[in-house]
């Protein structure tokens, strides 16, 4: 993999403050990249750090005694992630990870797919918590290309199947292109298989500037 | 409470179901979280109930803390995170399932990272406390007040790439100051 999340992304993430599509991208992302998931266990090492030194608040008097009340209570089976595997055939298994897989809902074959020029497919994913963020899956067959698009913001795109290029490189699975939005870039599915990939562009707030590299804190000290 | 006694409860609860080690990490950690839920913008009452939520999911869970993962404070600080976002935002948190055969799995941990979790978190602690108080209350806003990278710049009418180089600025003195502690 040639392409990473940018830190901040990945620290956005970590902390709770990534918003819902960014959050489905990351994670997304970390399914397909162990790189990337040990610099968020780092963050999250450093949430529990500022955890355990935060100055304690006094919780109401009887909340233990309460707590304790419902240990044994029967609980639900709390899946973490709800497995619906007779919905989705091997292909879908095999090339898009969770979180993705259950939000879209279904196999790649039978999404509710609408053309929007020759060779691409898109559908628009609703993932709530979400203003201003437009999240879209793409299926893009080989040696076609998104129709060149505006925004105000910027973009970032994940690549599942297949691959694309642009002008700064070639992008293939579990890849994440970022575009900002004064970037004119029309990427382009390399000719062989679909290419599928997740993008999600921002409106309100600018997602990125210029890529600033972190240091890898916590893993190699 | 040292980082390596955490741990010790922590596995305490999740192998014997012990209440008395249950108990004392409640003690530690539910006021602690509590300034973290009211910070990140729970008010009181809603407060004490992602409190209760979030040590209840530690209660149930403590079989699967794994501490050459994660130390005991980082793995009750992403439940609590996961409990407030399910809470406050109403939806779920998207995150991988480590069981998923579509994961590519982490390539076993070179020896020379092998330091304890428990350890690193102590001096991830330690280091913390260095820092100047502009970087500390940096990181506290990007952890404990649900403010991304572009919000900070944002709020604080800064370029977004003025707050990354002051974020890098805080990173690069937590890893100094490891540095020197592992010598």
């Amino acid at each position: 993999m040639q392409h990473h999340l940018n830190d901040e992304y990945l620290m956005d993430y970590a902390a709770g403050s990534a918003s819902q599509p960014l959050s489905l991208l990351v994670a997304t992302h970390l399914a397909l990249c162990p790189e990337c998931r040990a610099k968020v266990a780092a963050y999250e090492a450093l949430g529990g750090a500022l955890l355990d030194s935060a100055a304690p608040s006094a919780v109401a008097p009887d909340l233990l005694q309460s707590v304790l009340d419902r240990l044994d209570e029967p609980t639900a089976p709390e899946s973490r992630i709800r497995r619906q595997p007779q919905v989705f055939d091997e292909t879908t298994r095999r090339l898009i990870p969770e979180p993705l897989r259950s939000h879209l809902g279904a196999s790649l074959d039978a999404l509710a797919w609408s053309s929007i020029g020759r060779g691409v497919h898109q559908v628009e994913l609703d993932i709530g918590g979400a203003e201003g963020f437009k999240t879209r899956f793409y299926r893009i067959r080989g040696g076609c290309g998104v129709p060149q698009h505006t925004h105000d913001g910027s973009e970032l795109t994940l690549v599942l199947g297949g691959s694309f290029s642009d002008g700064i490189g070639r992008f293939g699975r579990g890849d994440v292109s970022i575009a900002d939005g004064d970037v004119v870039h029309q990427p382009i599915a390399d000719p062989g298989d679909d290419c599928y990939c997740l993008a999600i562009t921002d409106g309100p707030l600018k997602l990125t500037g210029p890529v600033g590299r972190f240091l890898n804190i916590f893993m190699r000290y | 409470m040292s980082a390596q006694v955490c741990e010790e409860l922590l596995v305490a609860v999740g192998r014997n179901r012990d209440r008395d080690a249950f108990a004392a990490l409640f003690a530690h950690f539910a006021p602690r979280l509590k300034t973290y839920l009211v910070r990140i913008g729970a008010g009181g009452e809603m407060a004490d109930e992602v409190v209760q939520e979030a040590m209840l999911v530690v209660w149930r869970r403590a079989e699967t803390f794994d501490p050459s993962q994660a130390s005991a404070s980082t793995w009750i600080f992403t439940i609590a995170r996961n409990k407030r976002i399910d809470a406050l935002r109403r939806v779920r948190r998207p995150q991988i399932d480590p069981e998923d055969p579509a994961l590519v799995p982490d390539a076993p941990k070179a020896a020379d990272e092998a330091m304890a979790d428990s350890q690193r978190a102590d001096a991830v602690k330690r280091v913390l406390t260095t820092l100047p108080e502009e970087q500390a209350s940096l990181l506290r806003q990007a952890y404990f007040e649900d403010k991304s990278h572009s919000t900070i710049a944002a709020e604080s009418d800064l370029p977004l790439g003025t707050v990354k180089s002051r974020i890098r600025l805080a990173l690069d003195k937590l890893r100094q100051g490891l540095q020197k502690e592992s010598i």
